[in-house]
């Protein structure tokens, strides 16, 4: 079986804090992983890493057998991503940011045209595909984003809490759509998610992360098994402790914060 | 090109859909213009400098096409903060292409803007030249837009915050406009001024824009065609490399 992501010793410092310490996992093809941690231990960092965004302090990585530092644009063709916080553009329209999303990536005229109907029409949005997304709800967005991922067919789907703010209804239309592509095209999958009870029902394997280490891999029930519990919330719980984690804001954290401020 | 085209689209659809915007940014050349073309035309004009609206007017769509275009490079910082230029940095297209499709974008914007303060101005008094010099001038407002959408990119793209946009506006944008000859000819004045003045690359556009609009030139036409090409260039090139090394 190919392996799509393989991460060997990857390590991440900002500054002197160290966000992901000396990790390694690999992902093989048609997979759905789960990458579980509380909140700051170095999830979002390892997604922007794998994903171009970020570079990495050490580290080796491969994504779809291509290396992220050499061949971005090889690497950026194999994925779609879902970011954890919104990545549309509120002044297009739904249609508008599909169309853009489809022209980067390089999606002939006639299949973008198919595919944007078709995937409008799957997260229900077909009917507002003429609206400004300033004028949709979280979760209409959220919808927006997850089809928008999926216009280029990606081999990989990163989802970083996909689904985040969403009622259970679009929670398991999603995931269903998301299980389809998974069985039929093998699009390995690698999410996020606070959930647990999503994670254990979906993935077939689970990486655990805390303070930027990995404490535990593995399938659901195994991990269960580990920790003698019966949940994958309570293995969770066992693993990482039952401290609340602080994250910092960094300064675009805080200029959100300001701004929606202002709004009100 | 495609990539290039789309990108562009982006920057004109969000201009004409915020109309706010567009009044914000032409009220402020338009009272400037108002104002000073007004209060001090007859006194330049008893000084024998001729008609002030003419000389004014090239000036007020430089500072138009300034603002607009500066704007519109710092918008990066705005993609950063709202997410969006996060889609466009792991799509699989070299950032070249982004940063020249978004800064073409900005600097098309700002010359529509320019365009509009030269139609209004048309209802004040302003002769326009005839239809070689008109395109000529556009030439120039083309020039500066383009000039000043790359230096938005080259001091945006290393930004987080919004932090530092007072210090923009008032340390660069305000001494940029004001120290260009947009308000005054620079003939004559003292020596340190005409230094900075000719460090100033505004100075050049107007100068530029003024011979083509009006005549009355202080470098000469191909020079400032000249100099205004190759900062724009050099800012182009400076701004890709800061582009390319963004991280999120």
């Amino acid at each position: 079986m190919n392996i799509m992501i393989e991460v060997e010793n990857l390590t991440k410092k900002f500054g002197n804090f160290t966000a992901v310490n000396d990790i390694s996992f690999s992902v093989p093809e048609g997979e759905i992983f789960a990458f579980l941690g509380p909140n700051g231990a170095g999830k979002t960092t390892t997604i922007k890493i794998l994903t171009t965004l970020l570079k990495p302090t050490s580290g080796r990585i491969r994504i779809n057998d291509y290396d992220p530092l050499k061949e971005q644009n090889k690497v950026r063709q194999s994925f779609g991503i879902v970011f954890q916080d919104p990545s549309l553009d509120d002044e297009l329209t739904a249609y508008e940011n599909m169309e853009f999303h489809g022209v980067l990536y390089g999606v002939p005229k006639e299949i973008r045209k198919v595919r944007i109907e078709q995937l409008l029409k799957f997260v229900e949005l077909w009917d507002r595909k003429d609206n400004l997304v300033k004028n949709f709800s979280g979760g209409m967005k959220r919808r927006l984003e997850v089809a928008r991922g999926l216009i280029h067919h990606p081999r990989i789907l990163f989802l970083d809490e996909p689904t985040l703010g969403l009622d259970p209804q679009t929670r398991s239309h999603i995931w269903n759509y998301i299980k389809d592509l998974n069985h039929q095209e093998k699009m390995t999958v690698f999410f996020t998610t606070h959930y647990m009870e999503e994670a254990e029902k979906m993935a077939q394997k689970v990486a655990i992360i805390d303070n930027g280490k990995i404490v535990a891999k593995g399938t659901p029930s195994g991990l269960k098994e580990q920790t003698k519990t019966a949940s994958l919330e309570d293995a969770f719980l066992a693993l990482t402790g039952k401290v609340i984690r602080e994250e910092e804001a960094n300064p675009l954290d805080r200029m959100r914060m300001r701004r929606q401020l202002h709004r009100h | 090109m495609k990539v290039i085209y789309i990108l562009w689209l982006r920057q004109i659809k969000r201009y004409y859909r915020s109309r706010s915007r567009i009044i914000g940014s032409i009220a402020q050349p338009l009272l400037f213009l108002l104002a000073f073309g007004f209060g001090f035309g007859p006194i330049f004009q008893r000084a024998g400098g001729g008609s002030y609206i003419q000389f004014l007017v090239p000036g007020i769509i430089a500072m138009g096409i300034l603002f607009t275009a500066v704007f519109s490079g710092i918008e990066i910082i705005w993609d950063k903060q709202f997410g969006f230029l996060k889609e466009t940095l792991v799509a699989p297209v070299s950032r070249l292409k982004i940063m020249i499709g978004r800064t073409l974008g900005g600097g098309t914007v700002a010359v529509i803007q320019g365009i509009i303060i030269l139609i209004v101005s048309l209802f004040v008094g302003f002769h326009l030249p005839g239809p070689h010099m008109l395109l000529l001038s556009l030439v120039f407002m083309l020039l500066i837009a383009f000039l000043f959408a790359g230096l938005g990119t080259v001091i945006a793209s290393p930004l987080n915050d919004m932090q530092g946009f007072q210090l923009i506006m008032n340390f660069l944008l305000m001494p940029l406009f004001f120290l260009s000859g947009a308000l005054f000819p620079l003939q004559g004045l003292p020596k340190l001024f005409t230094i900075i003045a000719s460090i100033d690359p505004l100075s050049y556009g107007i100068d530029g824009l003024r011979g083509a609009l009006v005549s009355g030139l202080n470098f000469g036409l191909f020079h400032d065609f000249l100099i205004l090409s190759i900062i724009t260039a050099t800012l182009f090139v400076i701004g890709s490399y800061l582009f390319s090394k963004i991280q999120i």
